[in-house]
């Protein structure tokens, strides 16, 4: 099974369809609340956001106002150029309707007009000045909110991955024994990256779109009621129609995201086991299958697409309504002389502001919905039941690794005993050699021993100190495990042999590589110990990074040695030679050894055979086979079917 | 690259495309018309005072308005429906491309990331196709109609433009090279992040064990600042773009009615001419505003093009013959002749001079130290890998002149790692043979000693889960023993699958396996002695050599390195 993505870091477990965004509504609630909460640090910053952000709205939208004033002006001039000079306003306007254009003269009668003087270019130049004004300090003032509210939602969002990174630290590992890793990656990456886009998007962008409409509607209401009551209208429809399309097409985005979920699962299964498929001779109907998946997402992905590009021309449509709405209106209310000129194009100007945040919003929606369902699933993890806290860190002291387990009983699933009221007394410097079939708690056994997980009943004392006593932290300190599926990490091979143990010298280090003897094969690497190990260290075979894996445990030095199943991809004369070394190691030195070959396991001073989570058997190789039990019918299997004794 | 990579998708779709190219056209042309009629609307409607004309110019700015938004909505629909199957082809295709790889192949590009490019890059595809089919026509006719039609307007204005434009696109082109580099940084810190918290999930026990969670939290916190620190100053630049871009607008705006406002004082430019200018300009700048979010992304879709194209054109490192032959009798003979083996660019062989001989109907097994070439030997046979050297016959036939379909179908592998395919019990035992009855099923899950734990289980049709994570180590390995079992091949390759099996297991398996098998050829790789013991033949390998051929008796006095295996395991036994 293949762990991870590509270098994207994209892991794909997320979308599967458990994970599709779309929790119930309050839910969606608790988590936007929630998430607004996490803000409060940052509240300062905020209300100064706010206050600038409500300045720039008022900068920028006085700015369309002016221009309406300037628009006016040179109408004035220009009505009044062509009136002779000399005659007052009332005259122009009777002599209008003497000729009989009363509509003209209608519209005139309330304009400010000199006949026969031309526009006051002074007057135009001063209101444009005072456009231009506003219109740099609404730029400025957009900035500086768009400023801080960078900083507000990156530091809330370092805020966010720094708990979850601490939260990690202080689950059980039963956590992530029954949480696929693939999921918890994807909760504590793919989803906090998508909540930091919709944060950096959508805080700033809903807030200047908020104050833009409330600041528009103000200034329409201001200019004309009347108008403003037309544009008002619109806003439900726009709003009533862009949600019925959203809603709609939000269906077949989740139903996107699940297709594209069980499409990776497809994928990602036949390329797993891709010489399966080859050679079981599934190419077709593996390629069957995919078409099918492919099929259904083209489906999803185009309904949703189609659908929420419609928004867009259908706000457009209502935009282009109000506009010509206003027009028509407007232009007949100037001519009535209700309505001065520069009003109706300054009102033309508001309603494209207007219509843009309000399909801005509706295009948030989208970013929105998609966020609170990471969000929820970011805040699920960080509720996580934890572990309890550690006892304070004490100052290291030498141990002499004796190990007493005394009735020990745990359990994982209540029903099922996995360790049963067992005992065991290993004295300083001794092997220990567990052995027994799959399943009989010989793995569950070591991770007692480490504090992986916390018996339920019983008693472990180190060097007669009951665990209870210590720190999780401080009985780790004694031991050093070596796993059954060995762990590297992106980084050299000397940062990774001295994982165990910072700060090691060189001369250390590749002594631990030699007695792993590992160290030839490093050397014949392209840069030897600095070589770097790639993601999933492809470029080792399984039994060289179990060989890296044991070289870091000899850096440690530990009282405690726990070998689980350290050697099975390493072949047997290899490991021979390992043993030698560990013997040398494990002078002065407990270790616990977990491992199917028998003939690793022979020289232990206590071999524990274990069955159902109980021991069985106890003793030494030759009593033990003596004995005749479960230990001799394990040693006999290893020879059964052959003629050749174990005798040379 | 990205252009060189949808050619071949987009030209079979080169109507709709057409199609789509007209519908924008049209609804930019219409875009461009209504200031164009509310310019008349003003100057001879309102300026007139007649009432009529403000009407009737009225009721052709809402059909204009409604043709608009019909002629978008199709462009949309034809846009998502092209974009969305060209998304869907491309998919087929890597997969399509990826089937036909071979082991190589598959190693030289990593499985991680052949999943990524298969998915989440063709997604990076399709979302910039459906946005270029929607804005990015349109960007450039509104750029260019807009200056067309405002020029018309009022030619005397044109030097404002001639201003504002290049100023924009100036300030346009000074951000795009500050921000593009920075956004591959912070795509560069956004792995990094992932990676440490990979690492800290997947290696959480020895996190936990070697006492370093405080290191990995100084670590993470690194990575953790040094990204805010990217993103913060990506983004405060970003902060920057939206005020300047409407600063120069509203500029123009405020110089169009300064330097127009004259004019009109001169009577050589109407009032409502200045407006429809303005709104000309308007629709200019948002146009420029439109093609700077798409070249914001374009070079990540140039990026996944890039690694889609590789999968693409990759050639399989191993093809079929062009004329295929089949052999004379299958019956699972097995012939390594003078073979030799080297990856490509490595100075050391894995195999060398390697000649083996299966006879149908024996058990072969092969033994040897940690990269010794046994598992390689395995992808020889099954043609998972061509020889540098040598010949490889399987049936009789060297496997480069059969079909590697009809040479897999005579073969039943169990890989070293083994792989459960999500579904049930009985459709992973039914991949090789689909045809198999449930007693078939059965016999085969009692020989792989698999019986027991299945009945427990719930019986054929109790569900795994995809990669069989839901059934320990040990009895995936013997579900995988079995579906081989299912499909009684000719040619039985167990790749080293004994070693996750208890020693009493395995005893059982071996002794029930022969009576099984029957005539067919076993070849099986293992690292425990007891395991093979008992095979008519043991090859032993010593680092890619043979080190010698035969029973277990003849090796023991004849074979040093098989001598020195032996004790290894078994010791110097009193």
């Amino acid at each position: 099974m293949t762990i991870g993505g590509g270098p994207g870091g994209a892991w794909r477990g997320g979308m599967r369809p458990g994970a599709a965004p779309g929790g119930s509504a309050t839910d969606a609630r608790r988590s936007l609340a929630r998430l607004v909460g996490r803000l409060r640090p940052e509240r300062r910053p905020l209300l100064a956001a706010l206050v600038l952000g409500v300045a720039a709205v008022a900068a920028n939208v006085s700015g369309p106002w002016i221009l309406g004033r300037a628009t006016n002006v040179l109408f004035d001039g220009i009505i009044s150029a062509r009136l002779p000079l000399g005659l007052t306003r009332s005259q122009a306007v009777a002599l209008l309707r003497a000729h009989g254009r009363g509509q003209i003269a209608q519209m005139l009668s309330t304009m400010p007009l000199t006949p026969g003087v031309g526009v006051n270019l002074p007057r135009l130049g001063s209101t444009l000045a005072l456009a231009a004004v506003a219109y740099l300090v609404g730029s400025a003032l957009t900035y500086g909110q768009g400023y801080l509210m960078a900083g507000v939602a990156q530091r809330s969002m370092y805020r966010l991955r720094r708990d979850v990174e601490e939260k990690l630290a202080r689950l059980p590992l039963a956590y992530f024994d029954t949480h696929p890793h693939g999921d918890v990656l994807s909760r504590v990456t793919n989803d906090i990256d998508n909540l930091t886009t919709t944060l950096q998007q959508g805080l700033s962008q809903l807030l200047t779109s908020v104050l833009t409409i409330v600041g528009v509607l103000a200034m329409m209401l201001w200019i004309s009621p009347l108008l403003a009551a037309i544009a008002v209208v619109t806003i439900p429809v726009a709003f009533v129609l862009t949600i019925l399309i959203a809603r709609r097409s939000q269906v077949h985005f989740t139903t996107q995201w699940r297709r594209t979920g069980e499409l990776n699962a497809i994928v990602e299964e036949s390329h797993t086991g891709h010489s399966l498929v080859q050679v079981f001779g599934r190419r077709s109907a593996t390629s069957a299958q995919f078409d099918e998946v492919n099929g259904r997402l083209y489906r999803a992905s185009f309904r949703a697409q189609f659908l929420s590009g419609a928004i867009q021309p259908t706000m457009q449509f209502v935009s282009n309504l109000n506009f010509v709405a206003i027009a028509v209106i407007g232009g007949y209310r100037v001519a009535s002389g209700l309505l001065s000129l520069g009003d109706v194009t300054a009102f033309i100007q508001y309603t494209r502001q207007f219509t843009m945040p309000i399909t801005q919003i509706a295009g948030q929606m989208n970013t929105l919905q998609s966020g609170l369902a990471s969000a929820e699933r970011v805040f699920e993890f960080l509720d996580a039941s934890e572990e309890a806290a550690d006892l304070a860190p004490r100052p290291a002291r030498p141990g002499s690794g004796a190990l007493s387990l005394r009735a020990i009983s745990f359990r994982y699933d209540p029903d099922v005993a996995l360790i049963e009221d067992l005992s065991l007394e290993v004295a300083p410097g001794e092997t220990v050699a567990i052995v027994g079939p799959t399943g009989a708690g010989k793995t569950t056994l070591v991770n007692l021993l480490v504090r992986f997980y916390e018996i339920d009943g019983g008693h472990i004392l180190l060097d007669g100190h009951d665990y209870r006593e210590l720190g999780r932290d401080e009985v780790r300190r004694h031991f050093a495990m070596v796993l059954q599926d060995p762990w590297l990490f992106a980084g050299s091979v000397r940062e990774n042999i001295a994982y165990g143990r910072p700060g090691a010298t060189e001369e250390e280090i590749v002594a631990a590589a030699q007695a792993a003897h590992v160290d030839a094969f490093v050397r014949t690497m392209p840069d030897g110990y600095d070589t770097v190990l790639g993601d999933d260290s492809a470029n080792l075979s399984a039994g060289q990074r179990q060989l890296l894996t044991i070289a870091r445990a000899f850096l440690t030095d530990p009282d405690v040695l726990i070998l689980d199943e350290a050697t099975s991809s390493v072949d047997t004369r290899t490991e021979v030679l390992i043993q030698r070394a560990m013997a040398a190691l494990r002078e002065g030195r407990t270790s616990f050894v977990i491992a199917h070959r028998l003939s690793t396991i022979r020289d232990a001073h206590i071999i524990v055979v274990m069955e159902h989570g109980r021991v069985v058997e106890q003793g030494d190789h030759s009593s033990l086979l003596a004995a005749g039990g479960a230990y001799h019918r394990l040693y006999a299997a290893q020879f059964a079917g052959s003629a050749a004794e174990p005798s040379v | 690259m990205l252009w060189r990579l949808l050619r071949p998708y987009l030209s079979p779709r080169s109507g709709p495309i057409v199609l789509i190219v007209v519908m924008l056209v049209a609804q930019s042309l219409g875009n461009l018309y209504l200031p164009n009629l509310n310019a008349d609307l003003i100057n001879r409607g309102i300026v007139e005072g007649n009432l009529g004309y403000i009407w009737a110019t009225g009721a052709e700015m809402l059909a204009v308005t409604l043709a608009i938004s019909a002629v978008a909505i199709i462009g949309v629909y034809w846009a998502s429906r092209v974009s969305m199957s060209v998304g869907a082809d491309l998919r087929r295709d890597v997969f399509g491309a990826v089937q036909t790889f071979s082991l190589r192949d598959m190693s030289d590009f990593g499985t991680p990331s052949l999943i990524t490019r298969n998915t989440n890059d063709v997604q990076q595809i399709q979302m910039v196709l459906q946005i270029s089919l929607t804005m990015m026509v349109v960007a450039p006719i509104m750029m260019v109609g807009g200056m067309i039609f405002a020029i018309r307007e009022g030619a005397r204005l044109l030097p404002l433009l001639a201003v504002a434009v290049p100023l924009m696109v100036v300030f346009l082109a000074i951000m795009m090279s500050r921000v593009v580099p920075r956004f591959r940084v912070m795509q560069v810190k956004i792995d990094r992040i992932t990676q440490v918290l990979r690492e800290q999930i997947t290696g959480v026990r020895v996190v936990r064990a070697f006492v370093r969670g405080p290191d990995e939290a100084r670590r993470f916190d690194e990575a953790n600042a040094d990204l805010t620190a990217t993103t913060l100053s990506v983004n405060r630049l970003f902060a920057l773009m939206m005020p300047t871009m409407m600063a120069i607008l509203n500029l123009t705006s405020v110089a169009v009615m300064w330097f127009g406002g004259r004019l009109a004082a001169e009577g050589s430019v109407s009032i409502g001419n200045l407006t429809a200018v303005l709104s000309y300009i308007l629709q200019i700048l948002i146009a420029v505003m439109m093609a700077t979010m798409l070249a914001i992304m374009v070079p990540r879709a140039m990026a996944s093009a890039e690694r889609i194209a590789q999968v693409l054109a990759a050639t399989p490192s191993i093809v079929d013959p062009p004329t295929a032959r089949r052999p004379a009798h299958v019956d699972g003979a097995v012939e390594l002749a003078g073979v030799h083996f080297r990856y490509p660019g490595s100075e050391r062989a894995v195999l060398e001079d390697v000649t083996v001989h299966v006879a149908p109907g024996q058990i072969s097994a092969v033994i040897g130290g940690t990269g010794s070439g046994k598992s390689t030997l395995l992808n020889l046979v099954a043609r998972f890998l061509d020889v540098s050297a040598g010949t490889v016959r399987v049936n009789g036939l060297d496997v480069r002149e059969q079909s590697r379909e009809q040479l897999w179908a005579t073969i039943g592998l169990v890989p070293q790692a083994a792989y459960l395919f999500g579904g049930t019990v009985a459709s992973n035992l039914r991949l090789g043979a689909e045809e198999a009855g449930d007693e078939d099923l059965w016999r085969a899950l009692a020989v792989a000693q698999a019986s027991d734990f299945v009945s427990e289980m719930g019986g054929l049709s109790s569900p795994i889960d995809q990669g069989g994570t839901n059934v320990s180590g040990g009895q995936r390995q013997r579900l995988a023993i079995a579906r081989a079992l299912v499909r009684r091949p000719a040619l039985y390759l167990f790749d080293d699958c004994f070693s996750a099996l208890d020693a009493e297991t395995d005893a059982r398996l071996r002794a029930a396996l022969p009576a099984y098998t029957g005539s067919a050829s076993v070849l099986v790789v293992a690292q425990r002695v007891s395991t093979i013991m008992g095979a008519d033949q043991i090859i032993v390998l010593d680092e890619g050599r043979v080190a010698g051929v035969g029973a277990h008796d003849d090796l023991m006095s004849a074979c040093d390195p098989y001598r020195e295996i032996v004790l290894s395991q078994l010791g110097p036994v009193a």
